[in-house]
């Protein structure tokens, strides 16, 4: 008996220690300015040297959802698949057929009744990515077939504009400098990004945000873009706006619409580097595009065709400048001149550099939590911890005395389990987790109340000390076991349905169900074991 | 110390039809409330904006919304939140669109130009947009039904090994109707309150049908140990043996998780008050409803069976 005994004390007390190790980083690292958790030289590295992680709601930081707005990309795709529709009939002269896009995301193909058969075979042959929408419509005249992307290239074309997103969103933030950033597909089209402790959320937001299509078009100035503003745009033309000067509070910056050609001479995927440049005197800074070869010679190729005409920049359908060709450039060298600070050029050539987002995104879901509404749950979350646990602590010692003492050491060592466990599975620790952790305190000592309750029942029922314990665990432990896994089966489904905080509710709950049925089970049991091994006891304290 | 002094023989099941009616008819009463009135759903669930604002100085709300009317925000929501000497306010904005991604920034330069630059923050904002909000509301709702069915349907499977599983359902019903009575007291409660449904709401949902279930466990257990021990009585008579030699136990735990539950009531803070209040009459409904509806649910379906 008592050598049992002592061999789990061993075990309780290496468990202890073991905790003790995995909460030491809380206690003797140093936060660097990065947010990773220093240790001192002297601590050996291949104990553990990571502080429990804080949630966003109680280190601050943003937690932001993005939506990729896919239909516009597949549309964007629709569109590409038209123009090769048409060559592909005009190449093999099939003539008479109109293809038209139609509810978004269809092409409709009407042909005349002499060539259906040869477009029907074509459609088959070489178009076998798309599908058929409903079916064809057949008149005397012809028929009309409406084609659609198969489901297996809808979702591989899906996937691409999602991944390409995010790597495009990473990029973006890995050069805006946050400390362990997250970001995560989501669902089929979400994107989630979590900024701990970032100071700026806005400006986060707005370099996440923004799509990033530098388009470079030609000024149509023939048209007066007044009336063209009046009257809507000639065919083959658009009409977009830039700004003059700066916007104030309330006050939004002046308009000025251009007329262009609706054709895109290039955009900005041939971009290899984004600077800012300081402006001469009285401008402003400008941001410097550096092309990659091919994009050099393009833009050659472009600037020499059209000499003495303007050429608009335009990102995000704002036109930013529209400078005269003054000559052919070389090089492989434009700028993007603007009213803008030295901060948003920054900006410019940060979402520049990482490239455009192949589809527009939109945020869903924002979650910004500031770092001094942090620092006040913690403070909260503490003290409600303390107060709960003495007004437990004095509870149980006066209900039960010695055997509440007892189970109050268990308590201690389940808190002192359940962080550590925390720490070691690098669970993220949030305000409703907090919660939990005061929760699991209050809820803890029901094992104890079961099995204690139990001992009181036997030693009145006449038994002896040392059966009525060993019958009060045994009686007990159904009771406790079957309660805990209901309550771990909720935990579980909490942790499914959850989001950020609330996850770190559900993880606290299920540890502290471990660590509760350790410690108030088996710990407390080790100390009865010891007093009967002891000497006979005749009365003990409950 | 003893609360319940040993051999006590409170006749519960005595009780079974007045509890049964009455609870019935306040859960009746909450369902009519959930649908004619229908829940104050936050942000989470409706979609929207929150702003949570913090004045170094005293701030009123008519102060604030003559700030907020210059941007276009006059007709947001503006509440006081937390501590009286706190000077936090909550705004909610109903808009949703575009615009939101640039919504704390204009209300920041329009509150700072009301106010000056150092004596407002802005210390939280949370926007949900419409899709996410019906999706969440959606999650949470399963998620509870969820939850309160595979605690039955343990529940059933656990003790149809001891009685088969005719009476193991029994146990099963019993424990499922005892949850649903509970999470609907709490939302009637929170209604009626006036706390807003939200994420953490809903944790304590589902935490309440984790914890309440405890009790039911608990009993079916002692009754399940009584009815091998005790072969002569009547199912009536083991039922209220095993309720009240369990109960001081369930006092006991209830009472330290209430304990613990006030303190995070009163000192947790804000955000986490509406869940420790959902705790707090949860887990008394559950006592109650452990007592006075599981066990004669399992009566009641004993009695209907035999006949």
């Amino acid at each position: 008996m008592r050598r049992g005994v002592l061999t789990r004390v061993i075990i309780f007390a290496a468990l202890a220690l073991l905790a003790l190790l995995f909460l030491a980083p809380n206690f003797l690292g140093k936060k660097d300015s990065t947010g990773k958790t220093e240790m001192p030289d002297w601590w050996p590295g291949f104990l553990p040297a990571d502080a429990i992680h804080l949630g966003l709601d109680l280190q601050g930081g943003s937690h932001l959802v993005l939506e990729v707005k896919l239909d516009k990309a597949i549309e964007n795709h629709m569109e590409r698949l038209k123009t090769d529709l048409v060559n592909n009939f005009r190449d093999k002269g099939i003539s008479g057929v109109s293809i038209e896009r139609v509810e978004g995301t269809q092409v409709q193909v009407k042909v005349p009744s002499a060539s259906v058969e040869r477009v029907r075979g074509i459609l088959k042959a070489e178009f076998a990515n798309l599908s058929e929408a409903r079916t064809p419509q057949t008149s005397a005249t012809g028929s009309d077939f409406y084609m659609t992307l198969n489901r297996e290239e809808t979702r591989a074309l899906r996937d691409y504009i999602v991944d390409q997103s995010l790597e495009t969103i990473r990029n973006r933030i890995d050069q805006f400098g946050v400390s362990e950033p997250v970001i995560q597909r989501q669902g089929i089209n979400n994107i989630l990004v979590q900024l701990p402790g970032i100071q700026d959320p806005q400006r986060a937001k707005d370099i996440i945000g923004k799509t990033a299509l530098l388009e470079f078009k030609l000024v149509d100035d023939n048209v007066n873009p007044d009336d063209a503003v009046k009257n809507g745009a000639p065919p083959g033309r658009q009409v977009l706006f830039g700004q003059v000067g700066k916007g104030t509070a309330g006050v939004s910056a002046e308009k000025v619409p251009y007329v262009l050609e609706a054709r895109t001479l290039m955009t900005g995927e041939y971009i290899q580097d984004a600077r800012v440049r300081p402006g001469e005197q009285l401008q402003g800074p400008y941001v410097e595009l550096i092309l990659n070869a091919q994009g050099g010679r393009l833009f050659e190729q472009i600037t020499a065709a059209n000499v003495k005409r303007r050429m608009a920049i335009v990102l995000d359908n704002n036109v930013y400048s529209a400078p005269v060709i003054q000559e052919r450039i070389g090089g492989g060298r434009a700028s993007i001149t603007g009213s803008f600070d030295i901060k948003e050029a920054r900006d410019l050539s940060i979402v520049l550099r990482a490239g455009a987002l192949p589809a527009p995104v939109e945020i869903v879901e924002e979650r910004t939590v500031g770092p001094s509404l942090g620092r006040d749950s913690i403070t909260q979350g503490i003290t409600s911890f303390i107060v709960g646990g003495a007004f437990v602590i004095l509870f149980m010692v006066a209900y039960y005395k010695g055997a509440g003492l007892v189970a109050i050491v268990a308590l201690v060592f389940n808190v002192l389990f359940m962080i550590a466990m925390l720490a070691g599975f690098q669970a993220v620790l949030t305000l409703p987790g907090i919660a939990g952790i005061v929760l699991t305190v209050g809820m803890a000592v029901d094992a104890n109340v079961l099995i204690n309750e139990r001992i009181r029942e036997e030693i009145r029922a006449g038994r002896a000390v040392r059966s009525a314990i060993e019958a009060g665990y045994q009686n007990a432990l159904p009771a406790i076991l079957d309660s805990n896994i209901t309550t771990f089966l909720s935990g579980v489904i909490l942790f499914q349905f959850g989001t950020g905080p609330i996850k770190g509710f559900a993880v606290t709950l299920c540890i502290g169900i471990l660590t509760t049925v350790i410690t108030a089970v088996y710990l407390t049991r080790v100390y009865y074991d010891y007093r009967l091994g002891a000497r006979r006891l005749e009365r003990i304290s409950i | 110390m003893e609360l319940i002094k040993p051999g006590s023989k409170i006749p519960f099941t005595r009780y079974r039809k007045i509890a049964l009616i009455v609870s019935t008819i306040v859960n009746l009463a909450v369902l009519a409330f959930l649908f004619v009135k229908g829940p104050n759903l936050g942000v989470d669930f409706a979609g929207g904006t929150i702003v949570q604002l913090k004045f170094q100085q005293r701030a009123t709300i008519p102060d604030i919304r003559q700030a907020l009317e210059s941007v276009g925000l006059g007709g947001s929501t503006i509440q006081e939140f937390g501590q009286e000497s706190a000077f936090e306010f909550l705004v909610r904005v109903e808009k949703t669109g575009v615009e939101v991604a640039a919504l704390s920034d204009q209300m920041k330069k329009a509150l700072v130009g009301k106010f000056g630059a150092d004596k407002v923050e802005i210390r939280r904002v949370e926007y949900v947009g419409p899709k996410i909000g019906e999706d969440l509301r959606w999650r949470g709702t399963v998620s509870v039904i969820a939850a309160t069915v595979m605690m039955g349907v343990y529940i059933w499977i656990r003790f149809a090994s001891a009685f088969g599983a005719r009476f193991g359902l029994h146990f099963g019903l019993g424990a499922v109707i005892a949850l649903i009575h509970d999470v609907l007291i709490t939302v009637g409660a929170l209604m009626l309150a006036n706390y807003e449904f939200d994420l953490t709401v809903v944790a304590g949902l589902l935490t309440i049908v984790g914890f309440s279930v405890n009790d039911t466990v608990v009993i079916c257990d002692r009754i399940r140990e009584n009815l091998r021990k005790i072969r002569r009585e009547s199912l009536e008579h083991i039922i209220n043996t095993s309720i009240n030699e369990t109960l001081s136990r369930t006092l006991l735990t209830t009472g330290s998780a209430l304990l613990v539950l006030s303190a995070l009531y009163l000192l947790g803070g804000a955000v986490i008050r509406p869940f420790a209040f959902a705790l707090l009459v949860g887990f008394v409904s559950g006592v109650y409803s452990t007592i006075f509806i599981a066990s004669p649910v399992i009566l009641l379906w004993d009695k209907s069976f035999k006949r």
